[in-house]
């Protein structure tokens, strides 16, 4: 599924216009990108959590070409499954 | 200081113009959908967001480091999640071409 598909499912379970599922939908992603840009954690009972993880530099070699190369520290999200979620998609 | 469920509802109520009960019912919605695709193994793809998907994992030994009792992990499916590069690249400060 996408995020037009899923746009599409919410204008039909909720009745609403696609273009009001549509500021829904990309109000509620824009939410959650903006709180991790601002390191600040997600959590969603049922569904799961975010947070923001650094991870170090290292000094690496291309693999091609065997060149060391200088990899950079960077951040990234880390997702953790909710419960809810969990149990249902292993069912 | 997370990003609830609560907040995400009361901030698309204002965002969006809903009232509150429609606020959460459509928050509600969203996440259904996304659970019940997943649920379904079939994968989720928000594109400026990142993708979920769900990865079959094989049984194998493993070992609870508490009591040193050797264990069987049967087979199951979890759901994984990559950060999209839009995303990433916020997050990370580098401004897009």
């Amino acid at each position: 599924m996408n995020k037009s598909q899923l746009i599409e499912a919410l204008a039909k379970a909720e009745n609403l216009t696609l273009k009001k599922a549509e500021m829904v939908v990309n109000a509620m992603f824009e939410n959650m990108a903006e709180a991790l840009v601002q390191k600040e954690r997600i959590e969603i009972r049922g569904f799961g959590s975010f947070k923001v993880k650094f991870y170090n530099g290292y000094k690496g070699r291309n693999p091609k070409t065997g060149d060391l190369i200088e990899v950079e520290g960077k951040k990234l999200p880390f997702f953790k499954v909710g419960k809810e979620l969990r149990e249902r998609v292993d069912r | 200081m997370a990003l609830t469920k609560e907040k995400l509802i009361s901030r698309l109520q204002t965002q969006v113009g809903l009232s509150k009960q429609e606020s959460r019912a459509v928050v509600e919605r969203v996440l259904d959908i996304m659970k019940d695709s997943l649920a379904q193994s079939e994968d989720l793809l928000i594109s400026g967001f990142g993708k979920f998907s769900v990865r079959q994992k094989n049984a194998r030994r493993g070992r609870n480091p508490q009591t040193k009792e050797n264990l069987i992990l049967r087979a199951r499916k979890v759901v994984v999640f990559k950060t999209s590069g839009v995303l990433r690249n916020r997050i990370n400060g580098i401004r897009a071409h």
